[in-house]
């Protein structure tokens, strides 16, 4: 009986690397993928980068460009994901068990969020770039939407998890509906919500400079630019700017959280 | 004076489990009642649907002479500020103040916007000061309820309780987390509250022992059905058989020390 389960348990394990390793191979045959010269590019892939793609001298007078469309990208991440919070609030604490109204609005508003957070940012970028044309609106918007999707996902866990005991006793005191959301729900779930907000932001700032090449703004359409005009030395300089800005901002959400949790 | 009165009560929870069936028993103002009986018996079950926390599904409840069942939402409210709630998990807001936890006891009659935004008379903050002190927290005041031990969180839930100036307090296993000190001071808090406010005290308990030193009267409950009703001195190793079923040998021996001292 014993030696049955640990030896039916080592079988499903098997079963599944079985499965695994089946469709690794199955899908480098129909891609047609040589594993031998992938590997073997990469060496030639990092001798070009080291030989091209760095910042040079020159590239330094353009650095005052660079900058102004880093904080145009920062700034759109910043507002887009505060302004998807403040929705993302009011849908989690209509879609959580523990705050609903009731549950025809719950699954309403959980509907509509999982629909905002399935729909990729860039899936969004392009949906929007028919109504708004190849703008900065066009990614505020496409972030927007994946961040709201996606915080009230977390937001709505989040209340779930912490306040579900004091939601109960302020029901049992007599409280009104709006007493339990501001007394008890946002005082316990605010430090984790923040987290999340402050999570949202750098993840945002990451995706804001992919959507730029769609929209053709920020700092994804500056490396785009001077990319395909060859301007290799510049476009580094962009990437450098980007990875010191993203370091930057994780230390600083990262020192936020400790003081806050 | 009969304070409580639940006639006939049944709740069903979809189609197949039955947690209560046809429970009968009455409260009168002031009197100490434990109800006593195995996990999963009811007894949460039993004392959720007193205040409505959970509806029924049949009989009726009369507290204070209103039947609590038929109740719109206003005027629900308004008997739930009569009735305090302890929890066996204390449903505290923990990163609120030790003072703030307790004036949460007063929402129910505050309006939306005085409650929503926390807003507490002079005298409020006072009378909870003093059921502070009366609990012995004076130097907790102002701590945040995470920072407090058990006992001392149970303390608050009573405090929360208290504030609400309640004729009647619901105790859901309020020292089944407690260490034995802790679960005495709990225990002669409530003893008091009811000998020397009068409030009638209802109390959900696992340990047999306590409920037979603290209670005047205990109900026993197994398979959500009432099986004892009775004073502590008329409890026999037979009614203990009959609440927790076959396998009370142990605490039989228990039953008869208790009777001895």
């Amino acid at each position: 009986m014993q030696a049955d389960f640990f030896a039916r348990k080592r079988k499903n394990s098997l079963g599944f690397f079985g499965i695994l390793v089946a469709i690794t191979v199955g899908a480098i045959v129909i891609t047609e993928y040589d594993i031998v010269k992938g590997f073997e590019s990469l060496p030639r892939a990092v001798t070009w980068a080291l030989g091209n793609f760095y910042p040079t001298q020159e590239s330094l007078v353009k650095f005052p460009d660079i900058l102004s469309s880093l904080i145009e990208t920062l700034l759109v991440s910043i507002a887009a994901t505060s302004i998807g919070a403040v929705f993302a609030l009011f849908f989690a604490i209509m879609g959580s068990n523990t705050t609903r109204v009731n549950a025809f609005f719950g699954s309403i508003s959980r509907v509509i969020a999982t629909l905002f957070r399935n729909i990729d940012v860039a899936a969004w970028a392009l949906i929007l770039l028919f109504s708004f044309g190849q703008s900065s609106l066009t990614g505020y918007f496409a972030l927007f939407f994946g961040s709201f999707g996606f915080l009230t996902r977390a937001f709505v866990e989040t209340i779930d998890e912490v306040s579900g005991g004091s939601v109960e006793a302020l029901r049992a005191t007599g409280a009104n509906y709006a007493s339990i959301i501001f007394q008890s729900v946002i005082p316990s779930s605010v430090p984790q919500m923040l987290s999340w907000v402050l999570f949202m932001i750098e993840t945002n700032i990451r995706s804001a400079t992919l959507i730029g090449l769609l929209t053709g703004s920020g700092i994804g359409f500056t490396f785009n630019l001077y990319y395909k005009s060859l301007n290799y030395d510049i476009a580094s300089l962009v990437v450098v700017t980007i990875i010191v800005s993203i370091l930057l901002i994780e230390s600083i959400s990262n020192y936020v959280r400790r003081v806050i949790l | 004076m009969t304070l409580l009165e639940v006639n006939h009560v049944s709740k069903q929870f979809g189609n197949e489990t039955k947690a209560l069936s046809d429970v009968n028993f009455s409260v009168s103002e002031g009197e100490f009642v434990s109800i006593i009986g195995p996990s999963g018996a009811g007894k949460s079950t039993l004392l959720r649907c007193i205040n409505r926390m959970i509806d029924a599904s049949n009989g009726e409840i009369i507290f204070d002479n209103m039947n609590v069942m038929n109740l719109k939402k206003k005027e629900l409210k308004m008997v739930r500020t009569k009735i305090g709630m302890i929890f066996q998990h204390y449903n505290l807001v923990n990163r609120l103040s030790v003072i703030e936890n307790t004036l949460h006891g007063n929402l129910g009659k505050k309006s939306t916007i005085a409650g929503a935004l926390g807003l507490y008379s002079q005298e409020e903050k006072e009378q909870a000061v003093k059921i502070l002190s009366t609990l012995g927290l004076d130097e907790h005041i102002y701590k945040r309820a995470d920072q407090l031990s058990g006992g001392q969180k149970q303390r608050v839930g009573i405090a929360r309780a208290l504030i609400q100036n309640p004729r009647m307090m619901l105790c859901d296993e309020p020292i089944a987390s407690l260490d034995p000190n802790s679960a005495k001071v709990i225990m002669d808090h409530l003893r008091n509250i009811s000998t020397t406010m009068g409030i009638t005290v209802l109390v959900n308990l696992h340990q047999v022992d306590v409920a037979l030193k603290y209670s005047d009267r205990v109900i026993g409950i197994n398979h959500g059905q009432v099986v004892f009703n009775g004073t502590p001195k008329d409890i026999t190793k037979d009614d203990i058989q009959r609440i927790y079923g076959s396998e009370a040998e142990d605490l039989i021996f228990d039953i008869g020390g208790i009777h001895a001292s």
